[in-house]
């Protein structure tokens, strides 16, 4: 990688004080921390309040029927989804991973919309997509599929072809129209 | 004109001879008006076929409008997802008969690769299909032939007093231009294009307070 990004040591340091140890990996000279599911709104508040301005993504991954946790995260073990809030500081160009393990029934984190502005339609694709919870949010409708939808399709129990949704419309014939 | 002994017409040279309801159709099929429904890369074919390289105005099909009101002839170019389907739809009822389809590309046919819970498998499961285009995006060429095809269709099918297009869905359209003006009146209540209207503008007026 030409241009490896800075250094995050200083934050991780600073996280060690307050939150003492996390479980952090880098993997090709990008860190992640994993944040405790209890403390996960202070830990992003923290971040927030430290330099890290900008929220480039807010994700997810449903890890079912993994063996192993996911990445050699402890953090993860017997945790179903892997929330992935990706930070950036325009100021000193450095770039953190944060992951929030939740768990069935009804993954519930609190909504970082507060911290970030951007949060709001992210946060609101996750609920969409994967079904995940934001305590908080001002306005958690769904984002990309339609109003009426009932299931979260990115769920890895939810089947790729959808259980008839895309049937269920009046057929207009020619007659009719 | 005049009539020889036997009993025989003849014609100059200049005249021909025809039906009111062929007069009708060539005049439809010469001046299709599209009604570019593109949600993919069939629509940057749709719009190279538009343009002067391929010119479809050599087939009187150029000018693309973007309301349903002053189109004929609808073109799906692209996968049409479930969210998208009403809106479809709601194009299809406000064009005007009479009115055409063409189903453009594998993914507006059939869903193409994209065979996901999103997806709508093939626009003709919801509205009325007249001509479909392979292709993934199909070429002009192939959009050119379907247009061909489709003239030679609406030449066959049509008639002047266009007593086919007088179907339930065009009755109940112009029973709506009385009654919206009367929305309580026992007719609009059975009429399912006025309560459309209505839960429509129902809907709009909520979205604005």
């Amino acid at each position: 990688m030409p241009f490896p990004p800075p250094a995050v040591d200083d934050m991780l340091a600073a996280l060690a004080d307050r939150f003492g140890s996390l479980e952090t990996s880098v993997f090709r000279g990008q860190t992640r921390v994993v944040a405790p599911e209890t403390r996960s709104f202070e830990l992003l508040e923290f971040l927030a309040g430290r330099g890290f301005d900008l929220l480039v993504d807010v994700s997810c991954v449903d890890y079912l029927d993994y063996r192993e946790p996911p990445m050699g995260m402890r953090g993860g073990k017997g945790r179903r989804y892997g929330l992935v809030y990706l930070l950036a500081s325009t100021a000193t160009n450095q770039r953190l991973t944060v992951r929030v393990f939740v768990d069935d029934p009804a993954p519930t984190v609190p909504s970082v919309v507060p911290l970030w502005e951007a949060a709001n339609w992210l946060e609101r694709e996750v609920w969409d997509l994967f079904g995940i919870r934001f305590a908080g949010h001002p306005d958690l409708r769904r984002l990309v599929m339609p109003d009426e939808f009932a299931a979260h399709p990115l769920r890895k129990d939810y089947p790729l072809q959808g259980r008839g949704e895309r049937h269920n419309f009046p057929v207009i014939t020619r007659h009719e129209s | 004109m005049a009539v020889t002994d036997s009993g025989q017409v003849q014609l100059p040279e200049n005249v021909v001879v025809s039906r009111l309801d062929a007069l009708a159709n060539w005049c439809r099929k010469n001046s299709l008006w599209p009604m570019p429904f593109a949600t993919a890369c069939c629509g940057i074919e749709l719009m190279a076929t538009g343009a002067s390289k391929h010119d479809l105005a050599r087939f009187g099909a150029e000018v693309f409008r973007f309301s349903p009101r002053q189109c004929d002839l609808m073109i799906v170019a692209g996968r049409v997802v479930m969210k998208m389907l009403p809106v479809l739809q709601r194009i299809w009822l406000q064009m005007h008969e009479p009115k055409w389809c063409i189903s453009m590309g594998a993914c507006a046919s059939t869903g193409g690769v994209f065979d996901t819970y999103a997806v709508v498998q093939g626009i003709d499961r919801f509205i009325p299909v007249d001509m479909y285009v392979p292709g993934c995006p199909p070429r002009p060429e192939q959009l050119i032939q379907a247009i061909i095809d489709l003239q030679d269709k609406i030449q066959r099918e049509g008639t002047i007093t266009g007593r086919e297009f007088d179907t339930a869905g065009r009755q109940a359209r112009k029973r709506a231009l009385v009654e919206i003006a009367d929305p309580l009146s026992v007719d609009a209540a059975r009429n399912p294009v006025v309560q459309r209207e209505l839960a429509a503008r129902a809907e709009s007026y909520a979205g604005r307070s």
